[in-house]
């Protein structure tokens, strides 16, 4: 009796152990494919169709305005499933040595407009050629261009692009004696950041209370960098950042703000940026169509009526995303399909009338609804009239491999070491050339 | 903060796997050897010996297995990178650089830098989080209402999440509408930017790790203390010596060992300080700052590995870490050798 308790006992011991292993093992195992296809074996079972995973980051917008239910009623045999990344800087590099494993990639990868430049040099051959399967000419040609390589392969389908205006508070303007109709505003600074940044001395002379006239230095050096054709390369994809026109105005204009005590100081998407918004600290923020519902959520009903839209003072653009195939999908052409519907300029109208996601086709600017609320909270401004000008305007930029990590080191180590800690612009700009170097330094 | 659960898992593995591997599977045999039926069958004789040489390892593989295959390889595998130039975006076009990661690391003031933010930051924060450790559970270890009540209440900020922690004290330290500038300008001191100025964001850095670890400390000394023989105090009592005496000349003797244990464990939490700099930071906290002030070295590593991109140098400042981290575990053990002897 007591030794079969024993062995059984052992033999217990022994099966949980074996349990525990194989579960690792196969825990590992699952996870290499969980990715790619995942579906084709589990949920596709029960139906007898394809499933498409699609890999997003932040709010994409395609769940939210039911673009994936619409498809998947349209052609029953297809099954969608998104795998949302909260956050741009982990969902890329995840993608990155997938894409170059060749598997755990996802039928459908987006691509933000921060890292195509990276994609394109250096992972054309992981997607497919979208070029040959579309009309290019439905999307903006400097939207194509970001995601064209040199040989002439589309690798990405533009989905929504960033063009800026200026968003300001019409009230507090009007305490400070400014001229608060929007097009009048559009026209002193049009053209010029610089103009913009004047506007701002003007409003500091009689700024009501303790508010300041923009967010942050950065924020304009952004802006304004995002109208420029010159950035950080030139064509040759060789660094120019230190003697590019376009870095040299945009830095400029923002230790125009930094020196002069008319910013709040604030980082963009922090939390007292958030708090800024509501609390009304600062007059004016350089938005791209995408921002206008975060600044709707984040001022609350006492931003009402009181936030109003007007032409930047450059067509520019910040922010917007591709969607491509990779090679190692294992259901392309289906893939293809469902990329090239859910970029088709009538779904991205319908992704910008749920999130104000401005569509990176202009055949869909005509029809294009702002939502009613949104419209009311800017004092019922032409929204996509003023976005869509600057759409249509923006110019072909040229980008580079490290542009993202180039733009960190000029605007949160340069700029916010004039702004915050009291450096001059010169420090300013021999901490900000160290820190290039660091971040180009193989 | 992860790192010291996971020292603490190691050193208690390491503790259960040694002496596991020979005494108890010993003292297993002889009693296996013992029961086993004599004529039945060598099979099962055979299983019977093939099982007690073999099961404990089969036990302790688990942890080796995991062991191997996400700490070792890529603990080898980092080594060749740091080796090698790679970029994120080119993995397999590595190209091989000897020790040029290496030279150019240690030539590069960001490298000093967040080695100095790292060491400054950790004396910062261990050193008080130790003290006030030591005195909360010697404060503890009286009898007290509702003793069980104020454990469980020292545990809770080591029971929240580094994430939440963080986010509730950037608010509290946000410059202009926090409540720590607030306080500060009650008693008539200016506002300090928190997260601009050099010693005040480190302050700010270590008193969320403060904050998160001096009651799990706390709980380790309680545990030691309460081991600590009344009839010590009591005989001490009967010399005439009063409370501190007894503190400063039972206690602390006696904790000595638990007292090694934590440093070693602070230590080794706060070379690899990473969450708590990253979240304070808000956007862009890989950089530690606009002058880096509070970039630790486990920041500079993510920075360089996975937002710019170059992986070849961020494996180098990882075998950095690791060496540095040697060193120290060498530089305690020689302590603890010297104490040992003293005592």
């Amino acid at each position: 009796m007591r030794t079969t308790a024993r062995t059984s006992r052992r033999a217990m011991t022994f099966a949980v152990v074996a349990a525990l292993a194989t579960g690792l093992l196969a825990g590992c195992a699952t996870d290499d494919n969980s990715g790619s296809d995942g579906g084709s074996s589990g949920g596709a079972g029960n139906k007898g169709g394809t499933t498409l995973t699609i890999g997003t980051f932040g709010v994409f917008g395609y769940k939210q305005a039911g673009l994936y239910d619409e498809y998947m009623k349209l052609h029953p045999g297809v099954t969608i499933k998104e795998n949302v990344t909260t956050r741009t800087d982990v969902y890329w590099p995840k993608t990155l040595t997938r894409l170059q494993a060749g598997s755990g990639t996802d039928d459908i990868q987006a691509i933000e407009v921060g890292n195509i430049t990276e994609a394109v040099q250096t992972q054309a051959d992981k997607f497919l050629d979208l070029g040959k399967e579309v009309d290019k000419s439905q999307w903006l040609d400097w939207k194509n261009a970001q995601a064209t390589t040199k040989d002439g392969k589309l690798i990405g389908l533009g989905t929504d692009v960033g063009p800026m205006a200026i968003c300001y508070r019409k009230d507090l303007f009007e305490k400070a004696g400014l001229e608060t109709d929007r097009t009048k505003l559009a026209a002193q600074w049009k053209g010029d950041w610089s103009k913009y940044v004047d506007l701002g001395k003007q409003y500091m002379k009689k700024a009501p209370g303790k508010t300041k006239y923009v967010d942050s230095a950065s924020s304009v050096y952004n802006a304004a960098l995002g109208g420029e054709k010159q950035r950080y390369y030139d064509k040759d994809g060789s660094v120019i950042w230190d003697k590019s026109t376009g870095v040299k105005k945009s830095w400029n204009a923002a230790m125009e703000v930094a020196t002069s005590n008319m910013s709040a100081k604030l980082k963009q998407f922090d939390q007292t940026w958030n708090q800024g918004f509501a609390n009304g600290t600062f007059a004016t923020v350089a938005c791209p169509a995408w921002m206008l519902g975060y600044i709707q959520e984040k001022s609350g009903d006492a931003g009402k009526g009181k936030w109003d839209v007007a032409a930047a003072p450059t067509a520019a653009n910040w922010g917007g995303s591709f969607i491509g195939v990779p090679t190692a999908s294992k259901h392309q052409k289906e893939a293809i399909a469902l990329a090239k519907w859910l970029t088709a300029p009538a779904q991205q109208a319908k992704v910008f009338a749920k999130q104000a996601s401005f569509p990176s086709t202009p055949s869909a600017y005509a029809g294009l609804k702002p939502q009613a609320a949104t419209t009311t909270f800017f004092s019922d401004a032409p929204l996509t009239q003023i976005f869509s000008d600057s759409a249509k305007t923006i110019p072909v930029q040229v980008f580079g491999i490290k542009d993202q990590p180039i733009g960190t080191a000029i605007t949160d180590t340069g700029i916010l070491q004039v702004e915050q800690k009291g450096k001059s612009p010169a420090q300013g700009w021999d901490a900000a050339t160290k820190e290039v170097k660091d971040v180009l330094d193989q | 903060m992860t790192s010291s659960d996971e020292a603490l898992a190691q050193s208690a593995t390491s503790a259960d796997t040694a002496p596991g591997s020979q005494e108890p599977g010993a003292a297993r045999g002889a009693q296996g050897r013992g029961t086993a039926p004599t004529g039945a069958g060598t099979w099962r004789s055979r299983l019977y010996r093939w099982d007690m040489k073999a099961s404990p390892y089969a036990f302790i593989s688990p942890f080796f297995i995991i062991f191997g295959a996400f700490s070792l390889v890529p603990l080898l595998y980092t080594a060749w990178y740091s080796l090698h130039h790679v970029q994120l975006s080119n993995l397999d076009g590595q190209t091989w650089a000897g020790l040029d990661n290496y030279t150019n690391l240690f030539q590069s003031d960001f490298f000093w830098n967040a080695l100095k933010n790292t060491f400054t930051i950790g004396v910062i924060s261990t050193v008080p989080q130790l003290i006030a450790a030591i005195w909360l559970a010697h404060m503890l270890n009286y009898r007290l209402r509702g003793s069980t009540v104020w454990r469980v209440v020292m545990l809770t900020p080591y029971a929240t999440s580094v994430a939440a922690a963080t986010l509730v004290f950037v608010l509290l330290f946000s410059p202009d509408t926090g409540m720590i500038n607030w306080a500060l300008d009650l008693v008539g001191i200016d506002p300090v930017n928190w997260r601009e100025s050099d010693w005040g964001s480190q302050a700010a850095v270590s008193s969320i790790v403060i904050w998160r670890w001096t009651g799990y400390n706390a709980l380790i000394y309680l545990a030691a203390m309460q081991a600590i023989p009344a009839d010590l105090y009591e005989s001490a009592a009967l010399d005439g010596a009063n409370r501190w005496q007894q503190f400063r000349h039972v206690t602390i003797p006696m904790l000595r060992p638990t007292i090694l244990f934590t440093v070693v464990v602070s230590t080794i939490g706060a070379t690899q300080l990473f969450g708590e700099p990253l979240l304070f930071g808000g956007v862009s906290g890989t950089k530690g700052g606009s002058e880096h002030q509070y970039q630790t070295l486990g920041l500079y590593m993510y920075d360089q590995g996975w937002i710019v991109g170059n992986l070849g140098k961020a494996s180098a400042i990882a075998w950095s870490m690791f060496l540095i981290l040697l060193i120290v575990a060498a530089v305690n053990l020689l302590i603890t050798r010297r104490l040992r002897k003293t005592q």
